[in-house]
């Protein structure tokens, strides 16, 4: 990985040592702990369905979404809690999503796969692999449509490159971008697995950002442990992105630590000692080392982020538990918005 | 009123509501440049320029996905599909997004979006290119439906769906597409979606249908008129998403006796759901089971002779009618 990746975090001054960069380790230390609570929760049989956890790619989230502006639009897949976490989605809300309740960001009817926040940028949150590439892509022509600055950032996997519509999306971005029609910046997730299938049995061609090129968008690699690394490329391309209307991708090699969805828990596809290997690339311990390091960042700070962290996540939990569940006219409200389901006929 | 095709009723209701409607813009294949392949856009790259009228490559999931992401951040996008046939290589993105990103969020989007293209059997089109769509897109709430089956209810239905806050599938019928007929002049001309209307007036038996059926079925009434003295009355359901069966019920309780016609396969279609509704709603009115007309169950011949006989047409109508009337 190390020779193909292109931005390294050796070129850190004393901007590190900005409070912002506090803040981003706050917010993936939140997360860590978000996600750990929605763990637990699962076993406790308080969330259903199906669960993708973050754990381990939290730079990418923040590395990404620290850089884009207040009206900027995100897309995500099914593995969505740190997208709407870090757009700044109430954490009480989200869980209470998990949970099912009537307070969640999406009033019960989305759950784990499918957050919403459009008022905070977040729309969704989609469960079909790849289904939304095209959505953000549509989505940043809008935006160029009717004259504005904003821009979409569009997350998914690897694993998702195999699916029809990501080349769809990629070729109609490209062709688009060319009329400057098209600010997306595509982020591809690349954590090593499409659930238990590595790339090298998923992708012909490994060299993903390779794949995204021969669309004629421009895509760079980056060692996404680092949230440095990914920071300094999004706040370029980003840039870029506003000021060209044309789309971009950021191949971000970063490992889920936990398995894919909650049921994965025997991984056969993986070892121990892979997992553990990664575990000493963890991008919230490389973060804090480094502000310990440059920035003095002491042990106490740390520990108070995580104290912080634990509690917030467990106001969440609490929200969510006591929250009521959807009343059950919910369940006909949201289908279309002029005609609802057919009302009975009376004989 | 004017006299006008059903093809030109379409492209007027485009064009007023993109004069209308900056959001309003339109993508497919070829419908730019090369001007549609059945004309239906004709003029319009060089009214509107292509910002508003966009040439896509042959990507079907990507012009559906992408307008569902125009129509979420606010736009009106029209996408032509060149036959409804290839929609089926778009359908995770109409059914599994545009169905329900309202739903799963809560009702956060409106997702204002039209899919509109021709259906149904041409001449000799055969398996992939003859198809009709209707029940396929009827089953999944989120969507609207429409079947319009002349040039006025083409033009008030697709302004309709235009002006609206959902996704529509509008199925055109291409056999219909040269058919002429009156057409409001109003620029604010509208046909609302879920009212169904009598198209002739009749006591003897009820045949519902839609689309180009419905023509089918006016020309079966009128030899069943003149050959046999049987007044049948007609009812257009117009769209079938959301479906209104009140004057088909309405006309059973005068009758006593329905005929149900749809243009393709008969298990789990279309005329299989209206058929138990008036089942369920008018037992007691039925004085014979409510019977269907449909295609025959196989995939679509090339041969003339065999797709003739794989399509309904007059005769199976009118023998459906002689059957609930006892009359065989
Ligand atoms: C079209 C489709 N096929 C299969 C699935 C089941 N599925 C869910 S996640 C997943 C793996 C996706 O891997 P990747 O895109 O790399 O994302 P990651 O889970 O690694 O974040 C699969 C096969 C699905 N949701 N959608
Ligand atoms: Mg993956």
């Amino acid at each position: 990985m190390a020779e193909t990746t292109r931005t390294s975090a050796t070129t850190i001054d004393s901007a590190a040592c900005a409070p912002e960069w506090t803040e981003i380790l706050r917010q993936m230390i939140f997360i860590r702990r978000f996600e750990e609570a929605t763990e637990r929760e699962f076993r406790r049989g308080k969330i259903g369905g199906y669960l993708h956890v973050y754990s381990g790619q939290e730079a990418v989230a923040t590395g990404i979404l620290s850089a884009i502006q207040k009206g900027d639009i995100v897309f995500s897949g099914y593995r969505d809690h740190a997208h709407a976490l870090t757009l700044g989605a109430d954490p009480c809300r989200v869980m209470a999503e998990l949970f099912g309740k009537a307070t969640g960001v999406s009033k019960g009817k989305g759950g784990s796969m499918h957050l919403f926040d459009a008022e905070h940028g977040f729309y969704g949150g989609y469960g079909i692999v790849g289904g939304h590439l095209t959505l953000a892509t549509g989505a940043a022509y809008a935006l160029r449509y009717q004259q504005t600055e904003r821009i979409v950032v569009c997350y998914f996997g690897d694993g998702a490159m195999n699916i029809g519509s990501f080349h769809e999306a990629m070729n109609i971005a490209g062709l688009w971008g060319k009329q400057g029609m098209c600010p997306v910046l595509f982020v591809i997730e690349n954590n090593g697995y499409a659930m238990g299938t590595s790339i090298e049995r998923h992708s012909a061609l490994t060299d993903l950002s390779a794949r995204v090129r021969a669309y004629s968008i421009q895509a760079e690699k980056v060692d996404a442990q680092d949230v440095f690394a990914v920071r300094g490329v999004a706040d370029r391309v980003i840039r870029q992105i506003r000021e060209t209307g044309k789309p971009y991708c950021i191949e971000a090699v970063t490992y889920r630590f936990s398995g894919h969805g909650a049921a994965d828990i025997l991984q056969p596809y993986r070892t121990k000692d892979e997992v553990e290997e990664h575990r000493h690339r963890d991008p919230i311990m490389i973060l804090r080392n480094r502000l310990r390091e440059i920035c003095g960042l002491s042990d106490d700070d740390v520990k108070k982020m995580e104290d912080d962290a634990g509690e917030r996540a467990a106001q969440a939990v609490k929200f969510a538990e006591e929250s009521p569940v959807p009343d059950p006219r919910e369940l006909f409200t949201d289908v279309v918005a002029e005609h609802g389901p057919q009302p009975e006929t009376e004989s | 009123m004017a006299e006008k095709t059903y093809r030109d009723a379409i492209r007027e209701a485009m064009m007023e509501e993109m004069d209308r409607d900056t959001n309003v813009l339109i993508m497919g294949e070829d419908i730019g440049v090369y001007e549609g392949t059945f004309r239906i856009t004709a003029g319009m790259l060089k009214k509107y320029g292509p910002r508003r009228v966009i040439d896509t490559p042959i990507a079907e999931a990507g012009m559906a996905g992408t307008a569902v992401g125009m129509a979420m951040l606010g736009l009106r996008p029209i996408v032509e599909m060149m036959t409804m046939n290839f929609a089926i290589v778009a359908a995770d993105q109409i059914l599994n997004h545009a169905a329900k990103v309202r739903y799963f969020s809560g009702g956060q989007v409106d997702v204002p979006m039209v899919i509109r293209g021709p259906q149904g059997a041409g001449v000799q089109l055969s398996a992939q290119h003859s198809q009709t769509f209707e029940t396929f897109y009827g089953h999944f709430p989120g969507l609207a439906v429409v079947t319009p089956a002349t040039p006025a209810d083409a033009k008030g239905m697709l302004k309709t769906a235009i002006r609206g806050k959902d996704p529509v599938i509008f199925l055109e019928s291409a056999a219909l597409y040269g058919m002429k007929g009156e057409v409001p002049d109003d620029l604010d001309f509208t046909v609302p979606f879920g009212q169904s209307r009598v198209a002739r007036e009749g006591s003897d038996v009820t045949i519902v249908s839609y689309g180009r059926m419905l023509q089918v079925s006016l020309i079966a009434a009128e030899k069943l008129s003149n050959d046999e003295g049987i007044e049948a009355e007609v009812i257009d359901l117009r769209s079938i998403r959301p479906l209104d069966l009140q004057p088909s019920y309405a006309s059973v309780a005068k009758t006593h006796r329905a005929v149900v016609v749809q243009e393709q396969w008969k298990p789990f279609g279309a005329a299989a759901e209206i058929a138990a509704s008036i089942t369920e709603e008018m037992f007691d009115d039925l004085d014979a089971p409510v019977a269907r007309v449909t295609g025959e169950d196989v995939p679509m011949p090339y041969a003339r002779n065999l797709e003739l006989l794989a399509t309904p047409h007059e005769p199976q109508i009118i023998a459906a009618v002689k059957k609930v009337m006892y009359h065989d």
